[in-house]
Order: structure tokens, then C-alpha cells, then sequence
């Protein structure tokens, strides 16, 4: 009888569904407010992002592991960058590391990872029909173009991109003198950056509103998906030091601009001697590092959120400590905000203020430490399925403690003295940032390929994705690790003016060759996803057999996620083999009184008021029908 | 012609991969296997992964053994043993804990792999286990932290009243060196004064200044605290000698500051290491525009006799620059002209 009411009622909110909306391309495609189409768009243009990104720190690579080089060829591409003897420009070195860390950091794993998984699985997996604003989620993703159109054509100047390194400490970013792009590339470098800093906000006070406010029935915060978590508190990181990293921009501007001296002091450059005084350099650095460091943790997070979800699923098993990953993530999520100076451990601030942050930093390690002992768990005495995506999440999980311990080091200020901006650096955070963030990025795509375009992509290729990638990766970084003990320096054009650098040539160009056949393995992926968007096999509506909302929408959803009501939850996501159940996973939207064989004691407890509670449901149901 | 070969390189390898694709889509249509939960390559995979430990373990002590002599650079000052031991302890302890989650999660995979005969435990949580690797994981850190507090207090304690002190300015792109002279107290600078012939801005009007002089290279002796007064003239720049385990940050319009107790003279190490050309080098390792791979500055550290000698030996700004002194007040005047008389 009540399945008959409800059945009565999907049809007749399908039809009410279908005539609301009337798509044509440009609102379908392009000025789309439908979340999913969104996250996509996201999702390409990051894709984009990443074949620049990877391409740029490519060029850098053969300066570096092969500095004989005669890169004429590359002149078609890069016209007077490569100098008669065929050498590439230092300052244009400079430009390439520059944009290869702006690109990666914000483009490829803020915008490109949480801005595609945020806007796609928020809604589905909470169960909503929309973000809470899809007219800001649109401004939000065409801020993010805008952004990157105008990042784009800095690439192309004259004078080229930005040259300062990702951070653009002044007066180096300040002053034309000092390096040709701080001119007109650093401008078009701030000016994208303000638009990127909008986009972030719009996204992220939609997240969030939509976290808060549009769960579905039943969907308590103690029955979000870890993933949800994650993109939660993301967003709440984001909204609280994207701001901060405007500020620190604008006063840039001022001084760059308007004559100002809010980090400029007692330089004298170009046979002048400059007016500004009283300016601190630190102070940028302070308010850099306040967004900096927490933005460490904004791509991080989702890679994190999508990795519990996916070994989860695949381990056929809960997570393990679902409330102790939760935890861990607002743990991070606070100390992620005071620990931003060991950055700055020798940048001539008060000593004093190295040794509280170098407390506090060591502190952060331990909600790290608990995540990688609950992924242990969670795949120990599992049944485990290696699909592409949960290969790629063992992967993260390994570069999280690979680059997580060496954080141990770099975190102690003692050690710091030697280590910083030395190579260590590079592949402390290339690991634990960078690969695992991507990684997290791959394993989410694999994941919920079959969602976002209802086909499969093609496992193994997948496979060979990612072995390549995986041992690809740490071929690249792991050396690092030996040359930065050395104490070669970042941001190098050469190392052979100095006597103690003057070695290890093999070994950069075996990290040269290591980083020319990762970046090529990466076509792989390009291929099997743009080819499995239309000839990959058909998916069936729950592929991986998930507990999560999101598999039962239609295999093609349309705006508003699901024909009909929207399903209410009964249980929290992770009810994977649970003893006595048939199946080995039991969907979300299956009440606890539909499953009496398997429920734990204080489970069956709540039957008796999940009965009460559908019972009321119904009979709103039912009056609703008779006014229809 | 090399750009040809790559282009039938690439264009064969697609092919190649075209072709194992289309193979393998169809077989797995032919036997069924992709209706299936986890075809044979789940097996490939686990086996992968217990490969990849094996085989990446191997190459990565094998590495670290024979290229130890390379990577580790020589120890050069006091407080850079304190730092390398504690680089040590912590490469022991963060060591030991990769080896095992590496172990444990490359083996899980390989021994829990997908079999329709077994079904996973439900194992949810265990806050006893939660607790423990908390805390475990604090008390370890507790440990190095406070170590590393102990140690960076030390070493950025005030430098002892005697400490040698030699300025050291970075410019775009290389640094200059500025001696006290027999006062040891630096003179005043402003970088408003700065001209062609006196580019540290030094203010010859101060007392202190007259007996500064500068050097091409930073000469110290063994055994005596030595301390760096740094700053930079137009962007940021650092100071790294990697052999002392030293760096600062030099910035415009901050004096900063490193002190140190060198150990081995510039000869000792040479005959420790077998190499007559060895010279310590100061480099810069904060970008700094296009020059930013070559600035360099070689350190000579002396037996402090030695050090002396030299020290006698220099001749200081005004003395080579006797201009510099015109115009000085009449006090600071007479000064310079004893200075010069020398």
C-alpha cells in the first residue's frame, strides 16, 4: 500500500520534473546552473590545467637534467626563450617553476579537485536536488575561467609570467626591476588570482550552505559519507584564508601600484635608491603562509574524503573509526590555520615564535597519523576489489606517509636550518601534496566515472595508468630526497657554480627521464576518459555495488538528481558485510526495519521509532495526494 | 631527425596500445569476465603491489648505503652535529614507521584480495585502538619536538660578546663581505648612501665605520664564535653554507642575524676529503631574480692565529678609498686620517 503511494507520486512529480525545464545547448552546456554539469566543467578545464601544468615543469625538467641541451626545437613554442646557443632563458626558467606551482596548486588540485567533486557529489550524496545557489555555483565555475583565460595569456607576454615562485614573496614580486616579470605578468598574476580567490568563496559558502541546509530526510551529519566531511570542512578552510590571501595580494598592489611601502623597505636597486621605508617583507610572508598553509589542506582533504569512501567501498568493509576520521579532519582543519610560520622558520622572524610553531606543526602529525592507521585497518581483513580508483587510493595512502613523515623533519625548525628550500623540500610536499592530492583526484574520477557520464572507463588501462604513475612518481621524488640532504637548492636554473652541488648529475636526469615517461603515461588516462565518455561499456546503476546515495538516481540524471521524492537515509553509509546480511553492502536508503536480520542491538532499538517516523511520512503522503 | 624518429616512436606505441585495447576489450566481452566482480587482474594487482615493495625496498637501501658519502655533507660547525644527530634520530623513528605501514599496506592488499568465498569482517571501530595510536604517535613527537626546541634554543641564543662578527649583504646577484676591523663593532649604514664607490651605503660619519673594511671572501678562524649580521640591499635573499648547517634569510630593511662555531679549517678539510680545490661556499636559496643559481661566496675558515695575521693585514674602506673620508665631521675626520696615516 505504501509503495503503491509512493510509486503514484514519482510519476506524477516525473512529469511535473520534465516540463520545468527546457535546456538548449548554451544553458545545458555552457551557463549551466545544474551542479553536475558544473562539477564537469570544472573537472575538464582542470584536466586542461594539469596537461599545462605537467607540460611546463617538463621544459624546467630538461634544464635541469640535461643542461647541455640544445632545446632549439622547443622554439616554435617558446620563441626567445631559447637563445641562440639554444639554451633556455634563466629568467624564464624562473617564469616556468613559477607557473608549473600556481597552475598545480590552484588550478589542477583546488579547482580541478574540489571544485569538481564538491559540486558533483555534494548534492547526490546528500541527497538534494541542487547546490543551495546554482546561480553562484555558475559565477563560481565562469570566475574560475575567467581566471584562467586571463593566467593563460600571461603566459604569453612579452615580458613573461610571474617569475617570483609560486609564494611571490616581494620585493622580488614587487619590483619590475628586479625580475621583467614582475611588469605586466605579475599584474595579470594578481588580477587572475583575485578572480580565482572569488570563485573559491562563491563555491565554497555554497557547500557549505548546502551541507547545512539541504540533507535529505534522515541524512544527519553522523550519516554523511566521509567524503561529504571532507568537502565540508574543505570549504570552510577555504572561506577562512582565501580571504586573507586577498588582502595580502591587494596591499601587493598597493606597493606594486600606488607608491605604498607595506612590504618594501630600505631598497636600493637599478642604481636608485628607492623612497619606500618602514615596509616588511615578513609581514607578506605571514599573511601568505596564513592561506598558504591551510591550502595545503584544501587539497588535501577531498583527495582524503574521496579515498576513505572509495577503500571503503572496495575493501567491502566500514571504514574503520568513521568518528575518528572525522575528528582527525577537524582537528586538521584547526591546527591547519596555526601552523602556517614553519614556512618561516629562517626567514629572520623571532626565534621564539619557530619554537611555538614548530609545536604546534608536530601536533598536526598526529590526526595525519590516525588517518593512515584507520586506512590501514580498514583494508586489513577486507575483501578487496582493485578497481582503477582503489588502486590509486593505496597509492594516496602511501605518498601520505611518505611525505607525511619527511613533514616530521622539515616541521622541527632544528633540522629545518639545513633542509629549507632545499630539494628535500620539493619532495616533501610533491608527495604528500602534490601526487597525493592528485591521486585523490584519479582515484575520485575512476570512482565516479560511471555517474557522471553513465559509461565505464576502461580498468585496465587504468591499471597501466597507474603503475605507471605510481612507480613513475616516486622515481621522480624519491631521489629528491638525496639530492635536498645534499643541499642542492630549489629554484635552480644550474647547480655547477658550487663546488658541493656540483654532482648528481645521473641522478637528475634520471628523475628528468622518470618525469617525461609519468607526464606521458598521463595521456593514457586522457585517452581512456575522453574515449569511454562515448564508446566505453554501458554502467549499470550501481557499478561498484556502493552504499552511497548517489546510485540511485537514474543512470543518466537529470536536473534535480532524482525522478520522484528524494529518497530518505536510514543508516550511515558504511554498512559493508555486515554479518547476517545477504548482500555484502546495504544501501543507505534501506531502513533498519527492512533488515532485522542484520542489525547490531542498539540498531534494533531505533526500528521501533524509524516505524513511527514513516508512519507520520505517510500520511503527509497521503493527505498531499488527496489535494493534488 | 631526431624529432621524426620520436614522432614514429609515439605514433608506434599508440598503435600499439590501440591495438592491446581493442584485444583485451573484446576477450573480456568473449569470456564474460567483465560481469564479474574482480576479474584476474585482481590478482595481478595484489601481486604488483607485494613486487613493488619488494623491489622498491631493495633499490632504496641499496641506494642509501652506497650513495651515503655523497648525499651526507660533511659537518663543519657545533651546532651542525646537534642538528644532524637530530636528523638522524629522526630519519631512525620516521624509518622504522614507513617500513611498517609500507609493509602492512602492500601485503593487506596481496592477502586480503577478492574472493566470493569470504566475506570481509564488519569491524567498525575500536576506540581503545583509536586512543592508542594517538597517543603513541604524541609521545614519540613530544620527544623529537622537544629535542629540536632544546637545540634551536641553543642555536639561536645571543651570540656570545666575543663572537667574530662579519656582515654579510646580498644584492642582485651576489654578496658582499664588511669586517669591523679592530673595533669589532660595525659601523652604520644607509642604503640612501649607497654609491659606486661605497656600495655597502656604509655611513662614514659614525666612528665605528672608519676601520670597517671589506673582503672578497668571508675569512673566520676554527674554533671561535663567529657571528653573521645579514641583510640585503634590494630583495629577499638567503644565506646557505651547507657545510655549516647554516641559512638565513637576508632581507631588505631587516637585519638578520646566524652565529656559529666553525670546526675544521678550509685545510683540515681538504685532506679529510682527499680534494686540494675544496672550498667552503656560501649560496643563495631564496629566488631572487635571473642570477639567483650563482651567487656565491667562498668561506675560508683559519686557525684563529692565522686569523689574526689576516685580520692586520686588511686595509680598511677609507684606506682604500681616501675620498670617502671628505667632508666627515671634524672628529670622525682626524680618525680617518690616523686610519689612512697607518
Amino acid at each position: 500500500m505504501a509503495s503503491a503511494s509512493v510509486a503514484n507520486h514519482d510519476t506524477a512529480a516525473h512529469d511535473h520534473h520534465d516540463h520545468e525545464h527546457h535546456d538548449n545547448f548554451v544553458t545545458k552546456y555552457i551557463f549551466t546552473q545544474d551542479h553536475k554539469m558544473i562539477g564537469k566543467q570544472f573537472l575538464i578545464t582542470g584536466m586542461f590545467w594539469a596537461i599545462i601544468g605537467g607540460f611546463l615543469s617538463i621544459l624546467f625538467r630538461l634544464q635541469l637534467g640535461f643542461p647541455e641541451m640544445d632545446m632549439s626545437f622547443l622554439r616554435p613554442i617558446l620563441g626567445g626563450w631559447i637563445d641562440d646557443t639554444g639554451a633556455l632563458d634563466p629568467t624564464f626558467y624562473l617564469a616556468l617553476v613559477t607557473m608549473h606551482g600556481t597552475i598545480m596548486v590552484f588550478f589542477v588540485l583546488t579547482a580541478g579537485l574540489s571544485g569538481t567533486f564538491s559540486n558533483y557529489l555534494i548534492p547526490l550524496q546528500i541527497g538534494a536536488r541542487d547546490m543551495a545557489s546554482g546561480f553562484m555555483n555558475m559565477l563560481s565555475y565562469w570566475f574560475f575561467f575567467l581566471s584562467g583565460v586571463i593566467m593563460f595569456i600571461s603566459l604569453f607576454i612579452k615580458t613573461g609570467p610571474a617569475g617570483g615562485g609560486w609564494v611571490v614573496y616581494p620585493p622580488l614580486s614587487a619590483l619590475e626591476q628586479a625580475i621583467p616579470g614582475s611588469g605586466l605578468g605579475m599584474t595579470l598574476w594578481l588580477v587572475a588570482m583575485t578572480f580565482f580567490i572569488a570563485s573559491s568563496l562563491l563555491g565554497g559558502i555554497n557547500y557549505i550552505t548546502t551541507v547545512i541546509n539541504l540533507r535529505t530526510k534522515g541524512m544527519s551529519f553522523s550519516r554523511l559519507p566521509l567524503t561529504i566531511w571532507a568537502f565540508f570542512l574543505t570549504a570552510v578552510i577555504g572561506l577562512l584564508s582565501f580571504p586573507v590571501l586577498f588582502a595580502a595580494a591587494l596591499l601587493l598592489v598597493f606597493d606594486r601600484s600606488f607608491g605604498t611601502s607595506f612590504y618594501l623597505s630600505d631598497i636600493y636597486i637599478g642604481g636608485e635608491a628607492l623612497p619606500n621605508t618602514g615596509g616588511s617583507p615578513v609581514l607578506y610572508q605571514h599573511l601568505f603562509w596564513f592561506l598558504g598553509h591551510p591550502e595545503v589542506y584544501i587539497v588535501l582533504l577531498p583527495a582524503l574524503g574521496i579515498t576513505s569512501e572509495v577503500i571503503a567501498t572496495n575493501s567491502r568493509k566500514p571504514i574503520f573509526g568513521y568518528k575518528a576520521m572525522i575528528i582527525s579532519m577537524l582537528g586538521i582543519t584547526i591546527l591547519s590555520f596555526i601552523v602556517w610560520a614553519h614556512h618561516m622558520f629562517v626567514s629572520g622572524m623571532n626565534p621564539f615564535l619557530g619554537s611555538i610553531f614548530m609545536f604546534l606543526t608536530l601536533i598536526i602529525a598526529v590526526p595525519s597519523a590516525v588517518k593512515v592507521f584507520n586506512y590501514l585497518t580498514t583494508l586489513w581483513r577486507g575483501n578487496l576489489i582493485f578497481t582503477p580508483g582503489m588502486l590509486f587510493s593505496i597509492g594516496l595512502v602511501s605518498f601520505f606517509i611518505s611525505g607525511g613523515l619527511t613533514g616530521i623533519f622539515l616541521g622541527n625548525s632544528a633540522i629545518d636550518i639545513q633542509l629549507h628550500d632545499t630539494y628535500f623540500v620539493v619532495a616533501h610536499f610533491h608527495l604528500v601534496m602534490g601526487s597525493a592530492s592528485f591521486f585523490g583526484l584519479m582515484a575520485g574520477v575512476y570512482h565516479w566515472f560511471p555517474k557522471m557520464f553513465g559509461r565505464m572507463m576502461d580498468a585496465r588501462l587504468g591499471y597501466v595508468h597507474f603503475w605507471l604513475t605510481f612507480v613513475g612518481v616516486y622515481l621522480v621524488f624519491f631521489p629528491m630526497h638525496y639530492i635536498g640532504i645534499a643541499g642542492f637548492p630549489r629554484r635552480y636554473y644550474s647547480w655547477t657554480n658550487f663546488e658541493f652541488a656540483n654532482m648528481y648529475t645521473d641522478l637528475n636526469m634520471f628523475v628528468s627521464v622518470a618525469a617525461i615517461i609519468t607526464f606521458a603515461a598521463q595521456f593514457i588516462f586522457i585517452f581512456n576518459f575522453f574515449y569511454s565518455m562515448y564508446r566505453g561499456r554501458k554502467a549499470t546503476l550501481n557499478p561498484w555495488r556502493s552504499n552511497t546515495l548517489e546510485w540511485t538516481t537514474p543512470l543518466y540524471p537529470g536536473h534535480g538528481n532524482w525522478p520522484g521524492e528524494i529518497p530518505t537515509v536510514y543508516r550511515w553509509p558504511y554498512d559493508y558485510s555486515k554479518p547476517g546480511a545477504e548482500e555484502d553492502f546495504i544501501p543507505q536508503t534501506v531502513p533498519l526495519s527492512a533488515t532485522p536480520e542484520s542489525n547490531l542491538p542498539h540498531e534494533q532499538e531505533l526500528v521501533k521509532l524509524e516505524l513511527e517516523i514513516m508512519k507520520e511520512d505517510e500520511e503527509v503522503l497521503v493527505a498531499n495526494e488527496s489535494k493534488h | 631527425m631526431y624529432g621524426f624518429l620520436i614522432g614514429v616512436g609515439v605514433l608506434l606505441l599508440l598503435s600499439i596500445i590501440w591495438m592491446v585495447y581493442r584485444i583485451q576489450t573484446l576477450v573480456s566481452v568473449v569470456k564474460g569476465s567483465d560481469k564479474k566482480v574482480a576479474s584476474g587482474s585482481n590478482k595481478v594487482n595484489a601481486i604488483l603491489f607485494v613486487l613493488f615493495l619488494v623491489g622498491s625496498g631493495i633499490l632504496m637501501f641499496w641506494y642509501s648505503i652506497k650513495e651515503f658519502d655523497n648525499y651526507q655533507l660533511p659537518i663543519a660547525s657545533e651546532h651542525g652535529m646537534v642538528t644532524d644527530q637530530l636528523f638522524w634520530i629522526t630519519m631512525a623513528v620516521t624509518g622504522v614507521v614507513f617500513l611498517i605501514t609500507h609493509v602492512l599496506l602492500f601485503i593487506f592488499p596481496y592477502k586480503y584480495q577478492y574472493s566470493e568465498k569470504r566475506k570481509a569482517s564488519f569491524y567498525p571501530d575500536n576506540n581503545k585502538l583509536e586512543i592508542i595510536w594517538t597517543i603513541v604517535p604524541g609521545i614519540v613527537l613530544a620527544g623529537l619536538v622537544i629535542s629540536g626546541w632544546m637545540a634551536w634554543s641553543d642555536i639561536t641564543a645571543p651570540a656570545p660578546e666575543e663572537a667574530h662578527v662579519v656582515e654579510i649583504m646580498g644584492y642582485q646577484f651576489a654578496w658582499e663581505v664588511r669586517y669591523p676591523g679592530t673595533d669589532n663593532v660595525l659601523g652604520d649604514y644607509d642604503y640612501r648612501l649607497i654609491t659606486a664607490s661605497n656600495s655597502h651605503g656604509v655611513d662614514f660619519t659614525d666612528k665605528n665605520s672608519i676601520d670597517d673594511f671589506p673582503s672578497p671572501k668571508v675569512v673566520i678562524p676554527k674554533g671561535e664564535p663567529v657571528l653573521f649580521k645579514i641583510r640585503a640591499r634590494d630583495v629577499l635573499h638567503s644565506v646557505f653554507a651547507p657545510h655549516m648547517r647554516l641559512k638565513m634569510d637576508a632581507v631588505p630593511g631587516m637585519p638578520t642575524r646566524f652565529w656559529f662555531v666553525p670546526t675544521k679549517t678550509t685545510a683540515e678539510m681538504r685532506e679529510e676529503l682527499g680534494d686540494p680545490e675544496f672550498e667552503y661556499e656560501i649560496a643563495c636559496t631564496e629566488i631572487c631574480g635571473r642570477g639567483h643559481f650563482s651567487m656565491k661566496k667562498v668561506i675560508e675558515v683559519v686557525e684563529p692565529e692565522a686569523y689574526q695575521k689576516w685580520l692586520a693585514e686588511q686595509k680598511s674602506f677609507i684606506q682604500m678609498n681616501p675620498s670617502l673620508a671628505e667632508g666627515l665631521p671634524a672628529e670622525t675626520k682626524e680618525l680617518a686620517e690616523i686610519q689612512l696615516k697607518k
